[in-house]
């Protein structure tokens, strides 16, 4: 499926804005996205599985809250980050 | 990153005694390894240290806690970054700069178990090489405080679990709550140069701890030290030191800066082994011993350097009176000399924080200091006369000297 990435992330992607992932679900997304641009999924998410502050993930346009959240083929992933501070 | 300095066939940390040695001539450069809340920079002197050049910035826009040299190969380099938003990485270069890479596995602690709640690592805020019988193993103390080590030159982290789960961590380090300004950290991780086993940290806050089996326990070391913003001033633990530092040549003289006073030890006393001694009563009331960094002479192990900050009522942590100044000791703190000869003698009112200054090996030492408003300042006569040597920098967090070959 499509994941949008942040301008943050670009150094990861190879300056990709879209690239593919796959998954059943955001946990599962997340991991597929860190086996094609290793390193990417930390900088996300913490250690204990949690989204990182000022990080935000939407499926379809609906901003998701944790990882276990099941996904479609077809689904559009939007991943942000809040722009804000000094 | 290909904007960095030519890489050097190998260079050595400056603070290295190998490196060190008086020169009519010298054939080798002094580089800064300059680490600011926008990014990496380099600046690399002439021979003589009188004219610099800027190299940089690595990775701008992150902030930038530590950038370290390995001395056993001369060529490797830890960045410790995050940004903002994206969470803490390390950044390891094995060709002085030229390129980089991201860790594999930067330090992260261990997930928690269901239900219960995990620590997680804000910022890695300082980087130790490890023994010099040990390449390879590098230590990481981050915030909250914490220690992590690699084995494969910083590619990969391993939580430090003697440390990390000691039953008397959270006591010890007191709750998040009781760290800086800008999180609690774990700093000075320091080898001792005789034995790999024997470490030291410092904590802020927490105090200043020892362990003789390379991590698998530790014991605080703070008895003497001032911690007067508790009930009893002089707890077990506790304490607020801001920089520690262990003399490369008799590592069992021990210096520190604290939040509440400048101390010595002197491991191998038989009476006081284990004790600090303040020595920082000698200094001018006026300016007191409160501070951040503290830099000690590569070879004499009775002289070294500070930077006094107002730490007064609200704690302004700017130059006392807008005057700054460096100070140093030649007879282990019972005189100080103040050396402000080129600085700015009135409304000046930067800092220096505690990674921020540095020394050189060469003799005359070079003594050389970021600010908190961009500056980096060079006294290459041992501070007896200060220049400015870069500004217009992002605020310096740290500075580290190393030698490099032309």
């Amino acid at each position: 499926m499509k994941v949008i990435i942040p301008s943050p992330l670009l150094s990861y992607t190879k300056q990709l804005k879209e690239v593919e992932a796959e998954g059943a679900t955001i946990a599962e997304l997340l991991k597929d996205l860190n086996r094609r641009y290793p390193g990417i999924r930390f900088r996300m998410i913490d250690e204990q599985d949690a989204i990182r502050p000022h990080m935000k993930i939407f499926v379809n346009g609906e901003q998701v809250m944790g990882l276990n959240i099941p996904l479609q083929a077809a689904d559009e992933i939007h991943i942000l980050q809040a722009l804000s501070g000094g | 990153m290909k904007n960095a300095v030519k890489a050097p066939a190998q260079a050595k940390a400056a603070n290295s005694p190998k490196a060190s040695g008086k020169s009519k001539s010298p054939t080798t450069s002094v580089a800064l390894l300059v680490a600011t809340k926008k990014g990496g920079f380099i600046l690399v002197s002439d021979p003589k240290r009188r004219q610099w050049q800027m190299r940089g910035p690595m990775y701008l826009g992150n902030i930038v806690h530590h950038m370290m040299l390995d001395p056993r190969d001369g060529r490797t380099l830890l960045m410790a970054a995050k940004t903002g938003h994206l969470g803490p990485t390390v950044y390891r270069s094995t060709n002085f700069g030229k390129t980089w890479k991201e860790a594999a596995k930067p330090p992260a602690f261990p997930k928690a178990p269901e239900g219960q709640k995990g620590l997680t690592v804000d910022h890695v805020f300082w980087l130790t090489p490890g023994h010099a019988g040990e390449p390879g193993v590098w230590y990481a103390g981050t915030s909250p405080q914490a220690l992590f080590r690699s084995e494969d030159g910083g590619d990969t982290w391993e939580s430090v679990s003697g440390f990390n789960d000691h039953p008397m961590r959270l006591t010890w380090v007191g709750g998040g709550g009781d760290g800086t300004p800008d999180g609690p950290k774990m700093h000075s991780v320091i080898v001792d140069p005789r034995d790999a086993n024997h470490l030291y940290i410092g904590m802020s806050g927490g105090g200043v701890f020892e362990s003789t089996d390379r991590g698998a326990d530790w014991k605080p070391l703070n008895a003497g030290s001032r911690a007067d913003f508790f009930p009893d001033p002089l707890p077990e633990f506790g304490q607020d030191p801001h920089c520690v530092r262990i003399h490369p040549l008799n590592p069992d003289i021990l210096y520190q800066q604290n939040h509440c006073g400048i101390y010595r030890m002197d491991r191998s006393s038989p009476t006081n082994g284990n004790r600090w001694e303040r020595i920082g009563e000698k200094m001018p009331k006026a300016v007191g011993d409160i501070g951040f960094p503290m830099v000690l002479h590569p070879r004499d192990p009775n002289t070294c350097w500070v930077f006094p900050m107002d730490g007064t009522q609200v704690w302004p942590r700017t130059s006392p009176g807008g005057k700054p100044a460096a100070y140093v000791t030649r007879n282990g703190g019972k005189k100080w000399q103040r050396l402000d000869n080129g600085l700015p003698t009135e409304q000046a009112w930067f800092t220096v924080f505690r990674q921020a200054m540095t020394a050189d090996a060469r003799d005359p030492v070079g003594i050389y200091f970021g600010t908190t408003c961009g500056e980096i300042w060079a006294g290459t006569n041992e501070g007896e006369k200060w220049s400015c040597i870069a500004r217009h920098l992002p605020h310096v967090y740290a500075i580290e000297a190393v030698e490099l070959p032309q």
